[in-house]
């Protein structure tokens, strides 16, 4: 198959590559562009292990192909600490243990991040709904959410 | 896994897409939010020679109110038709049901026409369209033609569109004064697909039923109606007995697939239970 230009801003860097129609996002962000943020469970948009942000939204991207990002703004984990130190929601997520093996932990902060950026207060069932999304098989689920509250807390504590 | 080699075509226009559906029909498909296609080509169930892209084609993505009808392009994201005051106000049903539709990031993509294209006997939309007597509109770089709901969804995964041939629009009817609509589902969690899903409208006029539809999913084909049982209920007050015997009569009336979380007898149960929540729901809103 022939190779198609593109061009995808990745967390605010401009890549140009060519790639295979078939070339899945997810592959194409840890294998193009070694950011290895972006986990690969499933394979079929169940677990959501490879959520991303395209053009603000989270997306599955073992179910987006990365000639479809052409021209986009993309956003993974890679790109939540600045300068080395964490984000809100990174320390929110050490701070309250959101995490065991770690392997769910970047697609859930993406799902979280969108959450945050459309309602800066959710509810205690909004992140539920938010976070069920995605598969967590260690943590049953209680210290992502405490995470993410604290996020809004760290946030708010920020914002001030 | 990883999907099988595909040439990508991109459209710009309408015409665009469909002159590429008629040079690569037989050989390609549609890529639309890719939330039911992809994982079919990961999993390598399918293995299109072309893929389509519809994604950036303008002015399919519209929701809006055009004479009497809902019209809803083919590329209506499931998140802002769940998110539409325009589908809350006039089309209840499908904003009711949307809830239950997949995941946040499933729906940012999802759109409705990929959603029925597919066909899965387990969704909810098709149901609801049955139910609501849409009507899809179909388009061939030839011709176009308009398709009932109920005639649409030919089987599981299968539908009457033919080569060359894509969905465009849905048209709904509005939803009228005195009418009720309900959505009442039992899926392992929430946003996964159902084992067993049942819409209901109702109208209500003088204390009496004069009109019921029924679509349910998660049984052996797509955007099935009740049409014994509804026909039941046409005339009653919509009275608890009236409604225990509708939900007896629709646990009979199903054809239930068997799923893995769900076997037919089960599934039986669940129309039944969930018939009888939501008739009682509809009624409740059409007065
Ligand atoms: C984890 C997960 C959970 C889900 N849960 C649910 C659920 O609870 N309920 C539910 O209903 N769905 C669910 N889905 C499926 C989801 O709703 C899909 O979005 C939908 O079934 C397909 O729509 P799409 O736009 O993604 O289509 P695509 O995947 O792009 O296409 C699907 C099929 O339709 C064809 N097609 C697409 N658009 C058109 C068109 N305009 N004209 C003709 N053919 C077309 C394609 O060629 C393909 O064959 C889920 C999916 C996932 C991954």
């Amino acid at each position: 198959m022939a190779l198609i230009p593109i061009n995808v801003t990745v967390n605010g860097t401009r890549f140009e590559r060519a790639v295979e129609p078939r070339r899945l996002l997810a592959d194409f962000l840890r294998e193009d562009l070694d950011l290895k943020a972006t986990h690969i469970g499933c394979e079929h948009g169940v677990c959501g292990a490879c959520t991303v942000l395209v053009a603000g939204e989270a997306v599955r991207s073992c179910l987006t192909f990365a000639v479809q990002a052409d021209g986009c703004e993309v956003r993974t984990a890679d790109g939540l600490a600045q300068a080395g130190k964490l984000s809100p929601l990174q320390q929110a997520f050490w701070e309250k243990h959101g995490l065991q093996c770690g392997y769910c932990t970047s697609g859930m902060m993406m799902v979280a991040s969108e959450l945050l950026e459309r309602n800066a207060r959710p509810t205690k069932a909004e992140i539920e709904e938010a976070v069920s999304s995605n598969l967590c098989r260690c943590t049953g689920y209680y210290n992502i959410v405490e995470s993410v509250q604290r996020a809004v807390e760290l946030m708010q504590e920020g914002a001030k | 896994m990883k999907p099988p080699p595909f040439e990508y075509v991109r459209p710009g226009s309408l015409p665009e897409a469909l002159d590429a559906l008629a040079r690569h029909g037989a050989t390609g498909r549609i890529l639309a939010g890719g939330q039911s296609l992809v994982p079919m080509m990961n999993l390598r169930l399918v293995k299109p020679a072309v893929l389509i892209d519809i994604n950036r084609v303008p002015g399919l993505a519209e929701i809006r109110v055009d004479g009497g009808e809902l019209v809803i392009g083919a590329l209506a994201r499931h998140a802002a038709l769940l998110g539409s005051a325009l589908v809350r106000k006039h089309c209840p049903l499908m904003a009711d049901a949307y809830r239950w539709v997949g995941h946040g990031p499933i729906r940012n993509r999802g759109t409705l026409g990929g959603n029925i294209s597919h066909a899965d006997p387990a969704s909810e939309m098709p149901a609801v369209l049955a139910a609501c007597d849409a009507t899809i509109g179909v388009r061939s770089a030839k011709q176009s033609r308009t398709i009932p709901a109920a005639g649409f969804f030919t089987g599981a995964l299968a539908t009457a569109l033919a080569e060359g041939e894509m969905v465009t629009e849905i048209r709904v009817p509005l939803a009228q004064p005195g009418q009720g609509a309900a959505w009442e589902e039992a899926a392992n969690r929430k946003g996964d697909f159902a084992m067993a899903g049942v819409g209901v409208l109702v109208t209500v006029a003088g204390g009496k039923c004069t009109h019921a539809a029924i679509g349910v999913a998660g049984m052996a084909k797509p955007g099935t109606r009740l049409s014994a049982t509804e026909k039941r209920l046409v005339g009653t007050a919509l009275d608890a007995a009236a409604i225990a015997a509708a939900a007896r009569a629709a646990r009979e009336e199903v054809r239930p697939s068997t799923s893995y979380h769900a076997d037919a007898t089960y599934k039986r149960e669940l129309v039944e239970t969930l018939a009888a929540r939501a008739l009682a729901a509809a009624r409740d809103r059409a007065r």
